[in-house]
């Protein structure tokens, strides 16, 4: 199975995110942001970064690029698609989710080791965890709070589109406590936490887990590979 | 078209009066000029030699002290490039080899905090992509004045934000660092940068400028009127009242731009496009362009209408002047040119090509048509004026170091005195500063703050990686320069080698006052002849480093602060010594000797406001020693104690995992909490009779045994009153983890 990350100029951990990928078990495949060319992967990683520098607005301009163009018709044609940190403001940029990821509530930038608690395993990217399952991810975003009008967040509540939600301090004053959502299908997922750092005892968070690597497995049970 | 001052102007008008006192420039490095050339300087030229003969650029008045660093320092045969180059180069193994380089920025991150930390962290990084190398890492040594002062918290947001911004976004973790508070610092903030990088051997880059016919191209940024003055101005003159006015001095930041540099001169490294590459920072294109034709002995031509620039009213000295950042510098062949320019327009990086190598030993830059600079090349670059500057040992050192903080008061309430201790700003935990640094990026980090030092996993394969650890107590030095220097050089080898890796490089940041006051040259002398002499006894070289002058406002200068950086490599990461507690029933040992000396301590600071005394002795044979056995012996946690002393120490192991411990203490409890010996080091072990019987003749103590939610110091016999106490993991966590938000938020 391929994996594909895309590389926009700004992204920063699209490397970590295909070692994530390769040690998922997956073929790992670097997509360029100016090629209109998804080279034939299974599913697609939006990285973390800074792309395009976060100018104007985050993920504005990425969300224009030739390759989203193709993300975002594959992605309603059931194409796994997981956006990290700046991944998940670019699919809010692009409307395959709602809402929107403003500055910190606090205005700082803020990198620690999250504890999450899994909502929802109904999606192509979370189905290895358990429903209710506490998972450690480290965060790290200046623009992470999550905002959507209170009808949206209700709907997203009710329909069981929350995916993650921020356990024991919320790092940037999402409403709700939110880290992540999915779109009504549960193919696209879009969190600000990092899985793709949380995938090697040796250098995931402070003590060693890898609760990450099971986003990656997840995607590849769903698409069929046997773990 | 505007008319330029050109090199005939210069010859048909001799008697022109120029400002060169404007520019820094001392009435006979101006006559100097005007011999060199056979006539006056044209307005381009005199910027350009005003620049490059700065203090900032020439090291003026320090290179007659730091070439101790050349003649003493052991050579060894992993150093492949050191002093004098953008950053000093250390193989790991026959393949790869790391660069690393720490610089300060100081100045303007006084008079810009925000931009001027932030361009900090980018030219430091630029330093080590001009080596061929991509980098992977960052650290800030950070020093403020006092935390209750008004102007702190301006300097603490703008500055953190600053670093944590730039390198956030340029995707390198920040690894460790340091931050100290003291009034010392009002008015002129430290803010040191040091980046690593790695490449493969073979990609190593050097900045000469040679093959005549080869093309000159400026890559990145497009040039703007930011920074002009920087280092003529700002780095290399005592700020007085009004510094604000410097602003236009400090250059902007884009650190977008930086990424995509980093990306696009490792693609045109890795297709071997490149004959030599210089980066801009300090002193832009004068520098870039003069060092890289003095280095290659030969000409070069110019042109600077082609520079592509952010305002188009810009004159000719204005465009060799500008510190605009995010900028290279590429010697390319010919044949190479187009290729590169591919590179560059693949990642949106503008790339022109604004010049040629030329026969014979001349720069020569036209602007419009109209030549304003003729000069050598060497004249700018390494031809600049030398001072062996008076030296003169401050009038108050002696009544200073009579004044020992042995004989202060002595408290009776050790559990109070801790509490306070560990809340101090200088000990307290610093998650606030940290936590808005990206540590996680590139997925390589091993350890980070709050650890002793940063490891960096360099190869996925094998393991290999690399520690690395800075120092500097501003409060010994200012004690004792020679001691002091040795002592940062100590306790950064010590942080290194507690993870269990072998030093094998130094780089070093010397922060220090005005070198036209002979009691500051004086110290920056004998720091200097402190770090050399401490490097050649423990067999390690200094492979580069910067020097920053005139920190100090009116006449008082900062404490003397030379920060040391030690690199050490480990054959296998996992393999690495954590310092926390890791879990119950492992036995706590203290390996080193404690020693009565509380002169210069955290202690004497917080508790009496006091600086006196001499710092603690200092022995580099004991420290190899140490190091040596903390390599081989099997450790659970190590730590290495230093500021704060066994207090901090155990404070910090116990809430890293939230281990607790009981320990005894063997002499006086107070002189073991607080004393601050050096050469020491808190170990944890499973089996203490394997751990004696590696550590020879270092002094050993067990102290007792991890285990429990508090940590609970006992002192049996007589003298032992109020000096047994328990203190709660929770307590503890509150007094130590609280202070940076509550002051800063």
């Amino acid at each position: 199975m391929k994996i594909g990350v895309v590389t926009f100029p700004g992204s920063l951990d699209d490397g970590d995110a295909r070692r994530a990928a390769r040690l998922a078990g997956a073929e790992a495949v670097q997509l360029w942001h100016a090629d209109a060319d998804l080279k034939g992967v299974d599913a697609v990683v939006l990285p973390g970064g800074f792309s395009y520098g976060d100018y104007l607005r985050c993920g504005a301009i990425a969300r224009f690029s030739p390759v989203m163009e193709k993300i975002i018709d594959a992605a309603k044609g059931g194409l796994p698609v997981l956006g990290i940190c700046n991944g998940f403001q670019v699919l809010c940029e692009a409307h395959l989710l709602p809402g929107a990821l403003l500055r910190n509530s606090h205005l700082h930038f803020r990198n620690r080791d999250q504890k999450l608690r899994v909502e929802n395993t109904s999606t192509a990217w979370t189905s290895g965890y358990t429903e209710g399952q506490e998972i450690v991810i480290p965060v790290k975003n200046g623009e992470g709070c999550y905002q959507a009008d209170e009808h949206t967040l209700d709907a997203l509540e009710a329909e069981g589109r929350v995916v993650v939600r921020y356990v024991e301090g919320n790092p940037n004053g999402s409403q709700r406590d939110i880290a992540g959502i999915r779109n009504e299908a549960g193919n696209v997922v879009g969190l600000m936490p990092h899985p793709e750092h949380a995938t090697e005892a040796l250098t995931g968070p402070f003590g060693g887990g890898v609760d990450g690597l099971v986003m990656f497995t997840s995607v590849l049970a769903s698409l069929g590979v046997k773990a | 078209m505007t008319t330029a001052d050109t090199v005939d102007l210069a010859e048909k008008t001799p008697d022109e009066e120029q400002p060169y006192a404007a520019l820094g420039l001392q009435p006979d490095e101006y006559e100097r000029i005007r011999e060199i050339l056979g006539r006056r300087p044209t307005q381009s030229e005199l910027a350009m030699y005003s620049i490059m003969w700065s203090e900032h650029c020439s090291y003026k008045s320090s290179k007659v002290h730091l070439k101790q660093f050349g003649e003493k320092t052991p050579k060894n045969n992993r150093m492949l490039a050191g002093i004098g180059e953008n950053a000093g180069v250390v193989a790991l193994n026959d393949e790869i080899a790391v660069t690393f380089k720490v610089e300060s920025h100081n100045h303007p991150s006084f008079v810009e905090p925000y931009q001027g930390a932030a361009t900090g962290v980018g030219g430091i990084v630029r330093d080590i992509l001009a080596m061929g190398a991509r980098p992977i890492a960052v650290m800030d040594q950070l020093r403020f004045g006092a935390v209750d002062h008004p102007d702190t918290p301006r300097l603490v947001h703008g500055i953190v934000q600053g670093v944590g911004g730039y390198g956030n976004c340029l995707g390198l973790p920040n690894i460790g660092g340091e931050t100290v508070f003291d009034p010392c610092y009002q008015g002129n903030p430290l803010v040191n940068a040091l980046s690593i990088g790695v490449l493969p051997i073979s990609r190593l880059q050097n900045k000469t400028a040679s093959g005549v016919g080869n093309a000159v191209i400026l890559m990145g940024a497009k040039t703007g009127r930011d920074g002009i003055g920087g280092v003529s101005v700002l780095a290399s003159a005592t700020f007085e009242e009004g510094s604000e006015d410097s602003r236009p001095a400090v250059q902007v930041g884009d650190p977008f731009m930086e990424k995509l540099l980093i990306e696009s001169c490792l693609e045109i490294y890795d297709a071997g496009l490149v004959v030599g590459i210089q980066d801009l920072g300090g002193a832009g294109l004068t520098c870039a362009l003069s060092e890289t034709s003095a280095a290659g002995g030969l000409g070069m031509r110019a042109y600077l209408e082609r520079v592509p620039l952010r305002e188009a009213s810009m004159e000719p000295h204005e465009i060799l002047a500008s510190e605009s950042q995010e900028r290279m510098l590429l010697i390319v062949a010919p044949e190479n040119v187009d290729a590169v320019l591919a590179i560059c327009d693949k990642w949106g990086v503008l790339g022109t090509n604004i010049g040629e190598i030329t026969e014979g030993d001349r720069l020569i830059i036209s602007w419009n048509d109209q030549i304003v600079v003729d000069c050598p090349p060497g004249s700018l670059a390494d031809d600049g004026p030398v001072y062996a500057r008076p030296l003169r040992e401050p009038a108050d050192l002696i009544l200073l170091q009579a004044d020992r903080a042995e004989t202060l008061p002595r408290p009776t309430d050790l559990r109070a005195e801790l509490l306070t201790l560990v809340a101090s700003p200088n000990l307290c935990d610093k998650s606030w500063i940290t936590e808005q640094y990206d540590r996680y990026v590139l997925g390589n980090t091993v350890l980070a703050q709050p650890e002793d030092a940063g490891v960096i996993r360099i190869d996925e394969e094998s393991n290999l990686g690399v520690a690395l650890a800075t120092d500097g107590n501003g409060r010994y030095t200012r004690l004792n320069p020679y001691e002091g220097a040795k002592l940062a050089l100590a306790e950064a080898y010590r942080n290194v080698s507690v993870t269990g890796a072998t030093p094998i490089a130094v780089s070093d940041c010397l922060n220090f006052g005005s070198p036209e006051d002979p009691a500051v040259m004086w110290q920056f002398a004998e720091a200097v002849r402190g770090l050399a002499d401490g490097c050649l006894e423990m067999g390690i070289p200094v492979t580069g480093g910067n020097v920053s002058f005139y920190n100090q406002t009116g006449t008082v200068a900062i404490n003397p602060t030379p920060v040391v950086a030690v690199l050490g490599v480990l054959d296998d990461v996992t393999k690495r010594t954590p310092m926390g507690f890791a879990e119950a029933g492992d036995t706590i040992v203290l390996l080193g000797e404690t020693r009565e000396e509380l002169s210069g301590s955290e202690w004497a600071w917080v508790r009496h406001g006091h600086l006196g005394g001499q710092p603690p002795k200092v022995d580099l044979l004991g420290e190899i020693k140490l190091a040596d056995a903390l390599r081989v012996a099997d450790l659970v946690s190590a730590h290495d104690l230093s500021d704060g002393g066994l207090a901090q120490a155990l404070t910090e192991s116990v809430l890293r995992r939230g281990v607790g411990a009981t320990v005894e203490l063997p002499g006086d409890a107070f002189v073991d909490l607080f004393s601050e010996s050096a050469g020491r080091v808190l170990v944890t072990v499973k089996d203490v009779e394997a751990l004696r019987a590696v550590v020879g003749d270092i002094p050993l103590t067990v102290l007792g045994t991890t285990g429990g939610d508090a940590l609970t110091v006992r002192r049996e016999g007589p003298g032992a009153v109020n000096t047994q106490f328990e203190i709660p993991l929770t307590e503890l966590a509150e007094a130590h983890q609280g202070t940076l938000a509550r002051l800063f938020g």
